[in-house]
């Protein structure tokens, strides 16, 4: 392996603003990676034909004493649900098998002018649903720990890339913990901003009240670059914030929790997690407290009521958002005699079960007579977590617990188990209904497997640069405890 | 069974509704930055949003929201505090998303009422709601004979109107108006129209669909105090037709009732070449739209500033209008109402405002001048002369440089092209004789040339002088001031 | 049971997915343990709570009424399964709804 594909972003950048190395030197190293590994990671559907190219004009862009941008000749991977021009977009599905968007989704704009190398289209699980992967009509991906397990998801593909040294970052989107349970699960940092807080425009909807794009990287202050690079107000998008960017970089640098409030969530523990997943978190506690913060426990009494109103009202917003994949403007046409049939037919030939499965469940949560005891309920809870939350913050800085309740799983175990499959994501879900921003660290190898777990951090709306202060000072501290970084312990690749 | 309207009104009771649908004269479209001119090229006025792409986000056109507030106040409706825009989920292939942007159980504008006037009566019009939503795409239905949906192999669909603002204006029922109901009907629509006009909202082009009416009709045994079933009567799209659905409904209703039948409840079609409706195809599914609040879209709370600020800048709405010109010219209702439906409010003000009398203004544009603008199928306002110069010649009439006649050769020639009223009396050499020397040999001509008519007159049958005018105005060629003629004749009778 | 195996056809037809027998005999008892499963928000006491459909508290976020560029026809169309007359060509419309 290429030493440059073991930099983080921060060095790569520096060291091509700096003329150590090209662009065209970095790309072609992680090209090189990506053609090694592919085979065994599947983490890509798509690698960029113009990545060399593009980091030629970065280069060329030096050479002429032109500013960079921040992250200039960095490679970037992309979840493929983002529009991209020159790429095809395919959400992991049938429905959409080689649709090239005819325009280019507000974060990637920003990346490109950023400097950053789009380097490919990443696996995720089909329109975003899902913890695996298992759901890309393009077969999944798999976990670097171990090619047998899942890399998470649904973001999964952008983690295993990541974790394999595919790319140093990638963007991936979080509806209930599609971010931060595939950067657990593969021993990698993951966050959801703020909602509002990164453009959803160009991101291909799954639920838009919860859809949250966010940074993938091997370390704290690499998710913090992309954070910043790919943030802030954008005026395609209704929902985002008109307020500044959290100085999430230089809490980042900061990495220090000396008298931070940290709150345990005391709902998140016990039956169906997993002793490994418990032990590593409880040491990450501990370890904070030695870092000097004040950690106290703290109930969140409505939390266990967000997976189920999690799984009204996302299906909900997904049978409506999925509804345009009817084979009449773009995508898989399947060949019947009117339009009505046609649609049906597409339809059914271009989603996959899961798809299915919460277009069905939306659809009936949203009919009338079902309204108020399944949508309207739902959005009651997500005020009475929004409250909790509130309360939460009024006596702690930030909110912890696992990010995922067990660690990776096998590929195949939970693949036709829909309810076991969305325990994946019970810690995570709480911040999406929310809407604050949350992060997933390394904090170690459970015992019985040897697979990572991650800590999962929670802060108030647009409190995102706490998640680095906290991710940053576990980070420094357990690197120098172990005398290296997490991954470097993964021996799941043959390359 | 046939039932006419007179034997349906004789035993039924009906009440109508309207639902309007107004494409908003915005320069953009309501969630995006696609220009709305009618007419372009096929998929020319479309990007991600209006198409719907994947991952594309509406943001609401603030002029959309001003122009349905205009609206809202201008029906005397409140306006919502705090509202949201909903997703109304159906498939259908001109729609993009497979769901309609549109607004649900909280819309913009509720609870208002427009005064409709019809046959010198007013009847006030309940207004249950105002609410913004987005148009849809426009289908060519192709093979088949008729070019209609029905029959056709395959449909082409231009998305250039996908997205348009739209407002649906809904009345409550309106009961009570028995026979009138038809022309009730009409006039609310003719009313909203010109109120959308004078708000400059749209360009309200019933025959462009810009502004097009369903109309919901049901009846009742007459006295019986229950309200029937109503059905839905779509593709009303011209103020007659909405008459004539109306009154065919009732008919056909009545017909139903009287063969022991139910009326179902429907949606029907409006054939605007029979004037008859027929039921829309039935479905094999009742209808479930899904309602939900769209999450890509945030919360629309007017502040009571800027609604202020709207309602200081509405102009003189139609009704306040009628108000003060029935006051100020001293008009009936029903002299009113022929001025409007003329169309010659606007110029009829302008001539007054220029010098001329109300009575003159309207005497003029509603005689002489609406027989011109009909001869030629045109508006009395097309007509190429303006409201000075039917003030100029209602002054030289005044002044007896004109009469009637030579005034109707004047406005020839302004028509003509001829140049103003003053060059046209010029040119033409069409000035009144008001030298009484001349006038005083014709009179005498005529006294001569008609001794028995001059004997009568003498006798003190004032009245016969009438056809000694006659004969002076034509020996004058209609030049002489008859009413000077008239003292004349009287004075060398006397 | 929450849902039965027809109500599943019907939504699902409402959905427009021609769900085959087999998917059917699937998805239908896996929606029915999903369903009794989401069903759990109902325990919850949320009297006089009011809903959230939107985390942000954001209002009144516009545009101008100031229009920007269009997609050519050429890319409206790109990805169209079939076009004619540069429109988009679609299979015969059995219903008006």
């Amino acid at each position: 392996m290429n030493e440059l594909t073991t930099k983080t972003a921060a060095e790569l950048a520096a060291a091509v603003a700096g003329g150590e190395v090209s662009a065209a030197e970095v790309t072609a190293a992680h090209l090189a990676r990506i053609e090694a590994v592919e085979g065994q990671v599947n983490a890509f559907l798509h690698v960029a034909a113009d990545a060399a190219a593009r980091a030629s004009e970065i280069d060329a862009r030096r050479a002429a004493g032109a500013p960079l941008g921040p992250l200039g000749g960095v490679p970037v991977a992309v979840k493929d649900l983002f529009a991209t021009v020159g790429m095809p977009t395919t959400c992991g599905s049938r429905i959409l098998e080689g649709w090239h968007p005819p325009y280019e989704s507000t974060i990637t704009r920003r990346l490109r002018e950023a400097g950053a190398i789009l380097i490919g289209k990443t696996n995720m699980d089909e329109f975003a649903m899902g913890s695996s992967t298992e759901n890309s009509a393009y077969g999944p991906s798999h976990n670097p720990w171990d090619l047998s397990f899942v890399p998470g998801g649904s973001s999964g593909g952008s983690a295993a890339a990541v974790a394999a040294y595919e790319a140093p970052l990638a963007l991936g989107t979080d509806t209930g913990g599609s971010i931060r349970e595939p950067a657990a699960v593969c021993g990698i940092v993951g966050t959801k901003p703020t909602y509002g807080g990164s453009s959803r425009y160009g991101v291909v909807a799954f639920a838009s009240s919860l859809d949250t794009p966010g940074p993938l990287a091997r370390s704290v202050l690499d998710a913090a670059l992309l954070h910043e690079a790919m943030s802030g107000h954008d005026p395609m998008d209704s929902t985002s914030i008109d307020a500044p960017v959290p100085p999430v970089v230089a809490a980042a640098r900061q990495a220090d929790v000396a008298g931070m409030r940290i709150g345990i969530v005391s709902e998140f523990s016990g039956e169906g997690y997993q002793p490994g997943v418990m032990t590593r978190f409880n040491e990450a506690v501990e370890l904070l407290e030695s870092l000097g913060a004040k950690v106290t426990e703290i109930s969140c009494r409505h939390f266990k009521y967000a997976m189920p109103a999690y799984y009204l009202i996302a299906p909900s917003e997904v049978s409506s958002n999925l509804a345009r994949f009817d084979g009449m403007r773009y995508g898989l046409r399947a060949s019947a005699s009117s339009a009505e049939e046609t649609m049906s037919l597409s339809r059914d030939a271009g989603f996959g079960d899961e798809a299915k499965r919460r277009i069905v469940l939306g659809t009936y949560a949203l009919s009338s007579g079902y309204y108020d005891a399944y949508y309207g309920k739902a959005q009651q809870v997500r005020t009475l977590i929004i409250r909790d939350f509130d309360a939460a913050f009024e006596q702690v800085d930030v909110l912890v617990s696992p990010s995922s309740p067990t660690t990776a799983f096998p590929i195949g175990e939970r693949a036709d188990d829909p309810i076991a499959m969305y325990l994946a994501d019970l810690c995570t879900i709480p911040s999406n209904l929310a809407g604050n921003a949350a992060i997933s660290v390394p904090c170690g190898l459970a015992p019985e497997n040897g697979l990572p777990v991650g800590l999962h951090v929670m802060a108030p709306v647009l409190a995102d640069d706490r998640l680095y202060r906290v991710g940053a000072a576990v980070e420094a501290a357990f690197e120098s405890r172990w005398g290296h970084p997490l991954l470097t312990e993964a021996k799941g690749l043959s390359a | 069974m046939t039932v006419t309207y007179e034997e349906a009104l004789q035993k039924y009771e009906p009440v109508f509704g309207l639902e309007t649908h107004v494409e908003l004269g915005t320069r953009t479209k309501m969630f995006c930055g696609c220009p709305t001119a009618f007419g372009a090229e096929p998929n020319t006025q479309v990007c991600p949003v209006c198409l719907g792409l994947p991952g594309s986000l509406p943001v609401v056109n603030q002029r959309a929201i001003e122009f349905a507030i205009r609206i809202g106040l201008a029906l005397n409706c409140s306006i919502a505090s705090w509202c949201r825009f909903a997703r109304k989920n159906y498939f259908y292939p001109d729609m993009p998303k497979n769901f309609q942007i549109s607004q649900y159980d909280e819309p913009l504008c509720t609870d208002g009422y427009l005064d409709v006037l019809t046959g010198g009566e007013t009847v006030r019009v309940g207004i249950e709601r105002v609410h913004l939503e987005e148009d849809t795409g426009k289908s060519l239905h192709v093979g088949g004979a008729t070019g209609r949906i029905q029959g056709a192999e395959y449909s082409l669909v231009d998305y250039n109107r996908s997205g348009i603002p739209l407002v649906e204006i809904v009345t409550k029922p309106v009961p009570g108006t028995g026979y009138l109901a038809p022309e009730v009907a009409r006039a609310y629509v003719t009313e909203l129209r010109d109120v959308l006009r004078t708000l400059g909202v749209s360009d309200v082009r019933m025959e462009e669909g810009s502004m097009r009416c369903d109309v919901n009709t049901s009846i009742a045994a007459r006295g019986s105090g229950a309200w029937g079933t109503r059905t839905e009567t779509k593709n009303v799209n011209s103020l007659r037709s909405v008459e004539r659905a109306v009154r065919s409904e009732i008919s056909r209703q009545a017909g139903v009732l009287d063969a022991g039948e139910r009326v179902v409840q429907e949606t029907r079609h409006f054939h605007e070449d029979t004037g008859v409706t027929t039921s829309g195809r039935s479905k094999e599914e009742a209808q479930d739209y899904r309602y939900f609040p769209e999450p890509d879209l945030v919360p629309v709370a007017p502040a009571d500033e800027w609604v202020s600020s709207i309602r200081a800048s509405l102009p003189e709405l139609p009704s306040a209008r009628r108000a003060r010109l029935i006051s100020a010219w001293s008009l009936s209702e029903l002299e009113f109402e022929s001025l409007r439906n003329a169309g010659a409010l606007d110029v009829v003000e302008a001539t007054v405002a220029v010098g001329a009398s109300p009575a003159d203004a309207r005497k003029w544009w509603l005689g002489e001048l609406a027989r011109k603008a009909n001869d030629d199928g045109i508006e009395v306002s097309a007509l190429p002369i303006t409201p000075s110069d039917v003030a100029r010649i209602a002054a030289l009439v005044k002044a007896g440089t004109l009469n009637d006649r030579l005034a109707r050769e004047v406005i020839d020639g302004v028509l003509w092209g001829e140049g103003t009223p003053d060059e046209v009396v010029e040119k033409r050499g069409l000035a009144v004789v008001s030298d009484d020397s001349a006038l005083i040999a014709a009179v005498d001509e005529a006294i001569a040339a008609h001794p028995d008519v001059a004997e009568k007159v003498r006798g003190g049958k004032v009245a016969a002088a009438g056809a000694l005018v006659g004969a002076v105005m034509k020996a004058t060629r209609g030049q002489a001031d008859a009413p000077r003629v008239r003292e004349l004749i009287l004075e060398r009778l006397s | 049971m929450a849902i039965t195996r027809d109500e599943v056809a019907h939504l699902a037809r409402l959905s427009r997915l021609a769900l085959s027998d087999e998917e059917l005999d699937h998805l239908a008892p896996q929606l029915d343990q999903i369903i009794s499963s989401v069903a759990q928000v109902q325990e919850v006491a949320a009297e006089g709570i009011p809903p959230t459909s939107h985390a942000t508290g954001l209002t009144n976020v516009f545009r101008d009424d100031e229009p920007v560029a269009c997609l050519s026809p050429a890319e409206a169309l790109f990805g169209a399964p079939a076009e004619e007359l540069q429109r988009f060509k679609v299979p015969r419309i059995l219903v008006e709804e």
